[in-house]
């Protein structure tokens, strides 16, 4: 018989039976299709148990800010909701008032940051300043700046030590405190698959932490170590959270998201200066408005002989280092 | 195989694709579904690994990912060097559409099937290691063009979800039809297929180098920073996914009546000795350039290979590494390698291991280490980040074992439309 004849002649298969009654409703299906469906409704069942935990985890966010769009399609309706809903979710889960500012970037206006590397002591107030006034999660004492301890004669990053502690300074040594540099070529924004970092137009990179997917690209791209990423949602006891807060600075960040030093916006894009240059002891540290032709920091980068890190890397900083002696 | 006459008439006369293609989905369920007390047993264990892996996901989602070992300094892990290797097991089961379709090598058609089957398992573990990765998986929409905002074309990671998501639809559309014109009786068009085989070797191509960009384009890390990054993430894939698929075939040989002829198998390994040796020749280039002329830039090798300021973390696994693949490569030139036999299957065991270990933590930790401001803080998977990689290797290999047990049994005529008319 060829295969066509065979296909022609064959009888359809009959559904196999079990010998005995057969089950009620079910009678028709055979005992293996009952144990394959008894064994995936365990299964299933032991995927919806295994995946539990899920759902506490939605209970810390909700629809709103699930849907809520990236920050430069916000309208101004649109982000007083958001704000209120933030301000409300700090009182719930911090017992905190705070204010969340949406300060914009004042036209006219490029912010710069240099150090004096002759006159910085690695003395670290401008570390801790940072943690205190950007809400950092206490328990890994976290601050966007770190200072590196230099032996002189060298700028090889390799031969410093940011674990250093006794006396500040040390002898034969020099400090190097590294922090975001708002570069012109970031490309920590580059990098970003959802465009949520950007830089904005006084220069200052900024992050939206309710649109970050946290895959934290940008943390391997940037060459200053600049970037944190909330690897827990952060705790702050009531009475030591800054509640001066702002949207794209320092409000309190939810976790898995990444975030990084803004300059103080909340403080600078109102005429103030940044937390770790007044908690200075020796001034050091010099901030102001490239733009302004009368500013110090004008005079600074047109005088001193200044340099920047990584410059070979292209990233164009907005950062500056200079020694005076 | 002859078209019976009378299904293209059944096919041709009111009984439209509307109608069969849901019964052809239906009955690869069913074949799927069923078979011995081992293949039983083997998707129970792979189901239970599979659900601790998503049950350890899902605490991580609830806790943070503060339940890994990751940190600032060394902030991507074993997920993503899971997902570096995997890419590479998607790009090589392509290594078979090569000399089926561009060298007309006909045994080797019979067997291409595999290596995509392969490639649509090994695209969906990629999927799964990057959402793992994610600090907020539940803003993936936001990676949606249209909807959420896409960063291409500037962001190397959206290229990566582009290419990743087009070779998966595209191995899944060949696989869907030649086993859906199979299961009709029917010889496929090649219209229908072939083009997309060939579309399919210049995307596995992409994958790879569009991930190798991922890394290789970031010049603050600069051990990843080398041109050579791309071609030897091409050369370590032509080793592994062959080196996979030649264990699969083992395995449906064991397992099935199913057995392909000897002509794949040693077509299979002939690409990966030449693949090997490029890799090793690559890697020789890459060590003489970084220590000959030291300085920072050679920081990241010296930890790996030698260690660091007394930190020897990451030194076992790369002589290791080094090591499993240099013996695989030997014994994938001696000439048993050719013939039936434990050599091949070893030779393929070191080779997957080994890349495995030298893409993934001997890659992606040490562009980490030292730290861009040169700190050195090592980093080993924790045991929750050891199960959700489990659990997506256990779904993966699930996956693919369903996919075979269709394959197998739809290429073995025991489905048409005719025999399961009830």
């Amino acid at each position: 018989m060829d295969r066509t004849e065979q296909l022609q002649n064959a009888k359809p298969p009959v559904p196999h039976k079990s010998s005995g009654p057969s089950l009620p409703i079910l009678g028709q299906v055979s005992r293996r299709t009952a144990v394959k469906g008894a064994f995936a409704t365990l299964g299933a069942s032991a995927f919806v148990a295994a995946i539990s935990p899920l759902r506490h985890a939605m209970q810390e966010t909700s629809l709103a800010e699930f849907m809520q769009q990236h920050y430069q399609e916000l309208s101004a309706e649109d982000k007083l909701t958001v704000i209120k809903r933030l301000e409300d979710d700090a009182l719930e889960k911090y017992g905190v008032e705070v204010t969340i500012g949406d300060d914009r970037p004042i036209p006219g206006t490029k912010f710069v940051y240099a150090i004096n590397l002759s006159v910085c002591n690695g003395n670290g107030k401008c570390v801790e300043a940072c943690h205190k006034e950007n809400n950092h999660d206490r328990s890994t004492n976290q601050s966007y700046i770190r200072v590196l301890e230099m032996p002189m004669g060298t700028m090889d990053m390799g031969q410093g030590s940011t674990t250093y502690s006794g006396t500040v300074p040390a002898d034969g040594k020099f400090y190097l405190p590294v922090q975001c540099q708002q570069c012109d070529e970031p490309p920590c924004v580059n990098v970003c698959p959802v465009q949520a970092t950007w830089k904005e137009e006084d220069g200052i990179v900024v992050v939206d932490y309710n649109w970050c997917i946290g895959c934290r690209y940008c943390e391997a791209a940037c060459p200053y170590h600049a970037r944190r990423f909330n690897w827990k949602a952060p705790e702050i006891p009531a009475d030591e959270i800054n509640p001066d807060q702002g949207y794209l600075s320092n409000r309190v960040r939810p976790q898995g998201v990444v975030e990084k030093c803004t300059y103080c916006l909340h403080r600078t894009r109102r005429g103030r200066l940044p937390a770790c240059l007044e908690a200075c002891p020796t001034g050091a540290r010099v901030f102001g408005n490239i733009l302004d032709p009368n500013s110090e920091i004008r005079w600074l980068l047109e005088n001193k002989r200044v340099y920047v890190l990584k410059e070979e890397l292209g990233t164009k900083p907005a950062f500056f280092y200079f020694f005076d002696k | 195989m002859n078209n019976p006459s009378h299904i293209e008439a059944s096919i041709s006369n009111g009984s439209s694709h509307l109608l069969s293609y849901p019964k052809f989905l239906m009955r690869s369920i069913a074949l799927a579904t069923d078979g011995s007390l081992l293949f039983y047993a083997w998707m129970t264990v792979l189901t239970a690994i599979a659900l601790v892996g998503a049950n350890a996901w899902a605490n991580q989602v609830r806790d943070g990912m503060i339940v890994t070992n990751m940190t600032d300094h060394v902030s991507w892990g074993l997920y993503i060097a899971n997902f570096t290797f995997c890419v590479g097991l998607a790009a090589g089961g392509v290594m078979m559409v090569i000399p089926a379709y561009l060298y007309d090598d006909e045994e080797m058609h019979h067997v291409v099937i595999i290596g995509e089957a392969v490639a649509i398992a090994a695209i969906l573990m990629c999927t799964l290691s990057v959402v793992v990765d994610l600090g907020r998986p539940d803003r993936f929409w936001h990676l949606i063009p249209g909807i959420g905002r896409f960063n291409w074309p500037l962001s190397m990671l959206t290229w990566d979800v582009i290419v990743l998501n087009g070779y998966l639809v595209i191995n899944l559309h060949i696989v869907g039809y030649l086993l859906y014109m199979r299961y009709l009786g029917r010889k496929p068009n090649p219209y229908w297929y072939v083009p997309f085989v060939f579309l399919s070797i210049f995307w596995a191509i992409s994958i790879h180098t569009v991930t190798a960009f991922l890394y290789c384009g970031l010049g603050g890390r600069p051990f990843w920073n080398t041109a050579l990054l791309a071609p030897r993430f091409l050369a370590s894939a032509f080793v592994s996914g062959p080196a996979f698929i030649i264990l699969v075939m083992r395995i449906l040989r064991i397992t099935t009546n199913d057995s392909a002829t000897a002509g794949p198998a040693k077509t299979l390994i002939q690409i990966i000795r030449v693949a090997m040796t490029v890799n090793l020749v690559m890697l020789v280039s890459e060590i003489f350039t970084l220590f000959y002329t030291g300085g920072a830039h050679a920081a990241s090798a010296h930890y790996l290979f030698f260690g660091s300021h007394g930190r020897y973390g990451l030194v076992p696994w790369i002589w290791s590494a080094i090591v499993f693949n240099v013996i695989g490569a030997a014994l994938f030139f001696l000439p048993s390698a050719l013939e039936r036999g434990s050599v091949r299957i070893v030779a393929c065991v070191l080779c997957i291991v080994g890349i495995w270990i030298e893409k993934g933590m001997g890659l992606i930790i040490p562009g980490f280490i030292p730290s861009t401001l040169h700190e050195i803080v090592e980093y080993t998977p924790s045991l929750l980040e050891w199960k959700v990689t489990a659990g997506i290797w256990a779904f993966g290999l699930a996956v693919l074992t369903i996919l075979l047990k269709i394959i197998t049994s739809v290429f073995s005529e025991k489905t048409t439309p005719s025999a399961e008319v009830l």
